[in-house]
């Protein structure tokens, strides 16, 4: 697809995402935000996985500081302002991030998957575990966060379609900003460094600094992906933070596609849409109880039918040559001794 | 461009086939776990719900009762997404859900955003009948608090001076233990330990040998389901069944009799339920429920649902059946006399029955009723502002 | 702290941390040896547990034996799944990276909850320790410690030094030795590496099985046991390095001691001071403490 081709695709798909609302009823609107949500989510991981090849067990760490975050930080009886509560949302995850990634960085590999879990399982903990966050049965966000400049409302998402609009702005503003970085200096020098970091170091570059930066920005995209669902169902909970919400965003990635950006949206949609779907008693009938069993075949039978996830298997239909070396390999790669 | 127009037109299509038609009948969704360790209480819940119906010739004030059910899988965090499954997409009515305490929170919110009525027909969870409080809101079950009170109570008639408590580190386990405290204290006696571990851990061994080494008159303890089973029985196995007495909210033996065997004869627990009841009710309740549902033994699950349907039944005789009319429904059920298996009881301005709690005693694979722990108990609903 | 009372929560630590050996064990060859980040490692030691109280009646019916027949058919059985599972299924997950092995396993746990749920349902079962296990030694005036768990340490001891017999003795420990330390060259050497493979994971299966059905009486049989375990097995293969059975020990030692005391005397935060260890550790030496090859 030539780019003007592919910016008409983008702009119309925004398009018909802007009218849904109105169409399909309160429902079907809550789940595309979930969609969305989670897409920012999952492309904050692609960011790291696809983009700097470090495979992270532990991004809802920064996802439930974002959301606890907005939750503790809002007040019981008003509506926090976006204008202070947003910063305040970044500092939180990128603070544990800057902790954590000083620390995790240092390993490479399996390691890196299990350091990186190990430090969202101890958040998951501090939530669970102690009184800080309200203990394991969650808390509540009693009012949605607005937009306030001293007493005037300038925006207030309570209404559902304008929540939706928002999220989906959000999201798209995310989305732009993150095409642009992969194409920029910056990014070149994280698919350097995905590809072989040997190299870049000796070409001179500082690849602890790339990665930490890498490490930072993610954590912070989660948590606007947090704060985002905190807003929306106004109930924080810890399990948001437990390594199977963790597995569950990685999968979003791996199974759309790690290798680009819209691959972690299609994931996101794919698996959001696939539990809806067998979950439905509607087309299962009793199968639908036992959910989990066909989810789970199709998890295996996609992985193994569609190694690059939906957007490889796209990119092949399409007879799309990617050029470049982000089409090689989309996965990470350790350089051999 | 087609590509364009084809998908505009899927989108469409499929936007336009997610809105229901309107019905004439009364919806009820149950949002209750059907899988996972609390299956069979979501099971019990739901079978004692539609035994009422049954006994009323299946209709309810002339209406069909339409079901929808979602599987909440006890986790919290999915709770809101099937919460809005239930009162988004299939329009119910009423919502009837949960066991766990923290799904139930996030039901709730879910409910009163909504503007929709919710049974809850298991979730002890103190804050729902307590600050979060709400017109829309009933529930035929407990507060974590009232079996804990009453047993403290006990302990202190007993003559009971030190007890240590021990319990999981989460919501349901701390407002029973604190209600025990209250109870206790108040007839002079003193909690001189309060131990807890992460739920859902079951390594009780640690805790189990801190308990021995305080050496108390008694302890009390809550836990349910598998760590029910497990602690009994770990409780036994290090001796302390015949040093230290062991006192416990019902939940600690109930449905867990057959796994827990020997370890739990004798053990005193409270709650607002038990075996051997001696009222005309309870012994129709159990026949009937015994016919419907032969291999399953009727629980204190399945009274709260039963007592569900019939709360819901008193509403909608208020209205002639027309679910419509919300405040008057609701103000006949705030109103309501629930003729239960487990004695008759109203409930309080926030919500919550007001109900004797029974002493009962471990015989066989039965609770005994051996007395009444606290008669006409109602929970303290701090921070309500019904 | 009493002397008594803390040589006893030395003793629960020793337990616990060799039960959780006997499955790390496991899951250290299979990921040591093979390469390959299996996240269903904990159903199989669920699926231990649920055989020994699933097969117990019908070994009593069928071959009249008690506990210890159930759980050696429970072991024999688990063998054959692991040996048919490897051939069927985890062969194909050598080729892929990490990641999509990460997703094929976790979509295999779902598969094994579920079918678990559709076959022997949601309860929660009790198994009775078989009487001559079922006593208690008098510890101290008020406590007893239950025989049946000093005997889990005990089996658990007992496979630990087969497994390092096997390992160190024996001409397939020596090719599992050098498989963890080179794969591409056991295989030049002219070594059936297929079938050592299929050999290896089906001993991990049943090492988690094993684990999963002698625990069964202390543990209760209950839906998402294996979940629970899951997560640390994987740390302790991790603290103890990818591939040693050694640091496995090692590694399960410790965790059961940080877990015991911990709860003891910070049960606010005992939870996570099991990562902490994890985090530390790999800090220092970020390939854990014995590393592999």
């Amino acid at each position: 697809m030539t780019p003007r081709k592919r910016t008409a695709f983008v702009l119309s798909v925004l398009c018909l995402l802007a009218a849904l609302p109105w169409v399909a009823n309160d429902y079907y609107t809550g789940l595309i935000v979930k969609i969305m949500i989670y897409g920012l989510f999952a492309m904050s991981l692609q960011l790291l996985v696809g983009g700097a090849g470090l495979v992270s067990l532990g991004h809802a760490a920064f996802f439930g500081a974002g959301a606890y975050a907005t939750a503790l930080l809002s007040p019981e009886s008003a509506s926090a302002n976006f204008f202070w509560l947003i910063p305040c949302v970044l500092l939180a995850s990128t603070a544990y991030a800057a902790v954590t990634g000083a620390l995790s960085l240092r390993t490479r590999g399996i390691y890196f998957i299990m350091i990186t879990l190990a430090f969202a399982q101890m958040a998951y903990y501090v939530f669970h575990d102690t009184q800080f966050g309200g203990g394991s049965d969650g808390i509540y966000l009693y009012f949605r966060p607005e937009w306030r400049v001293g007493d005037w409302t300038l925006l207030n998402i309570d209404d559902p379609h304008t929540f939706y609009l928002f999220v989906l702005a959000t999201v798209a503003s995310i989305w732009a900003f993150l095409s642009v970085l992969s194409r920029s200096r910056f990014g070149a020098a994280l698919t350097g460094i995905r590809i072989n970091e040997q190299r870049m170091r000796a070409a001179g570059y500082s690849t602890f600094a790339y990665k930490f930066v890498a490490y930072l920005l993610a954590a912070a995209l989660a948590g606007i992906a947090g704060m985002l669902f905190a807003a929306k169902d106004g109930f924080v909970n810890p399990e948001l933070l437990n390594w199977e919400q963790s597995g569950l965003v990685l999968l979003m990635v791996i199974l759309g596609g790690s290798g680009n950006l819209w691959g972690a949206l299609l994931g996101a949609f794919g698996l959001i849409a696939l539990e809806e779907l067998f979950q439905s008693e509607a087309i299962f009938g009793g199968m639908a109880n036992h959910w989990h069993l066909t989810f789970g075949l199709t998890i295996i039978a996609l992985v193994a039918v569609m190694p690059k996830g939906l957007a490889g298997f796209m990119n092949k239909l399409g007879h799309r040559a990617q050029p470049g070396p982000a089409s090689r390999s989309s996965l990470p790669h350790t350089p051999q001794p | 461009m087609r590509k364009i127009l084809i998908s505009t037109a899927l989108a469409l299509s499929l936007g336009l086939a997610c809105t229901s038609p309107a019905n004439a009948t009364v919806k009820v969704g149950f949002m209750l776990p059907y899988s996972g360790t609390y299956a069979k209480l979501g099971e019990a819940i739901e079978n004692g719900f539609k035994l009422y119906i049954a006994e009323q010739g299946g209709k309810l004030a002339g209406q069909d009762i339409e079901y929808f059910k979602v599987d909440d899988e006890s986790d919290p965090s999915k709770a809101t997404e099937n919460a809005n499954r239930l009162i988004q997409r299939d329009k119910v009515d009423i919502l009837v859900g949960t066991v766990h305490s923290g799904v139930a929170l996030a039901l709730a919110k879910a409910a009163k955003a909504s503007n929709t009525t919710l049974i809850i027909p298991n979730a002890g969870a103190d804050a729902i009948t307590g600050p979060l409080c709400s017109k829309e809101i009933f529930r035929t079950s407990f507060t974590n608090w009232q079996p804990g009170y009453a047993m403290g109570e006990v302990a202190a008639k007993k003559g009971y001076k030190t007890a240590v408590t021990i319990t999981w580190n989460y919501a349901a386990g701390k407002e029973a233990t604190d209600g025990f405290k209250e109870g206790f204290e108040k007839g002079g006696g003193k909690v001189t330990k309060s131990l807890n571990l992460p739920f859902p851990k079951v390594e009780f061994q640690p805790l189990l040998t801190e308990i021995a080494a305080a050496k108390p008159d008694a302890v009390f303890t809550f836990f349910a389901g598998g760590g029910a089973v497990k602690f009994v029985k770990d409780y036994a196995d290090a001796g302390l069944r015949q040093t230290i007495p062991l006192l416990g909210s019902g939940f600690l033996t109930d449905g867990t009799l057959d796994a827990q065997g020997a370890a739990a004869q004798g053990l005193l627990t409270t709650l607002h339920y038990a075996d051997g009841l001696d009222n005309p009710k309870d012994k129709a309740f159990r026949a009937s429920y015994i016919k419907t549902y032969p291999s399953i033994a009727p629980d204190v699950y399945a009274v709260q649902g039963y007592d569900a349907a019939q709360l819901l039944a008193t509403g909608l005789d208020a209205v002639h059946g027309d679910a419509g009319k919300k405040a008057e429904m609701r103000a006949a059920m705030a109103g309501a006399t629930i003729d239960s298996p487990r004695g008759t009881f109203k409930l309080s301005k926030a919500g919550n029955p007001i109900q004797d709690i029974y002493l009962r005693e471990v015989h066989g694979t039965v609770n005994q009723v051996i007395g009444v722990a606290a008669k006409a108990l109602a929970d303290p609903a701090r921070g309500c502002k019904l | 702290m009493d002397p008594v009372i803390f040589l006893i929560q030395c003793l629960n630590a020793v337990q616990y941390g060799l039960l959780l050996f006997l499955i790390a064990s496991g899951l250290t060859l299979i990921f040591g040896i093979m390469g390959i980040i299996n996240l269903a490692h904990g159903s199989f030691y669920m699926v231990g547990a649920y055989m020994a109280f699933a097969l117990q009646p019908a070994v009593e019916h069928y071959l009249g034996g008690g506990f210890v027949a159930t759980v050696a058919v429970c072991i024999l059985l688990t063998t054959l799944l692991g040996y048919l599972l490897e051939w069927v299924f985890f062969s194909y997950l050598y080729t892929r990276d990490h990641l999509q092995q990460v997703l094929m396993t976790y979509g295999l746990i779902l598969v094994f909850e579920e079918l678990r749920s559709i076959l022997v349902g949601n309860d929660v079962h009790g198994i009775a320790p078989p009487p001559w296990l079922s006593g208690s030694i008098s510890l101290s005036d008020v406590m007893t410690y239950p025989v049946y768990r000093l005997f889990i340490s005990a089996v658990c001891i007992l496979v630990a030094t087969a497994l390092y017999l096997v390992l160190t003795r024996t001409r397939l420990g020596m090719k599992i030795r050098a498989g963890a330390s080179n794969r591409e060259m056991i295989s030049s050497l002219g070594v059936n590496i297929k079938r050592l493979y299929r050999i290896v994971f089906a001993i991990g299966v049943a090492l988690a099985a094993l684990a999963g059905a002698i625990a069964a009486p202390v543990t209760s049989v209950y839906p998402g046991m294996g979940n629970a375990i899951l997560i640390v097995s994987f740390v302790i293969v991790v603290i103890g390095g990818i591939g040693s059975i050694r640091g496995a020990f090692l590694a399960a030692m410790l965790v059961g001691f940080v877990a015991t005391f911990g709860q003891v005397f910070f049960p606010q935060v005992a939870g996570m001071l099991v990562y902490l260890l994890m985090a530390l550790i790999l800090l220092f030496k970020p390939e854990g403490l014995f590393h592999q090859g």
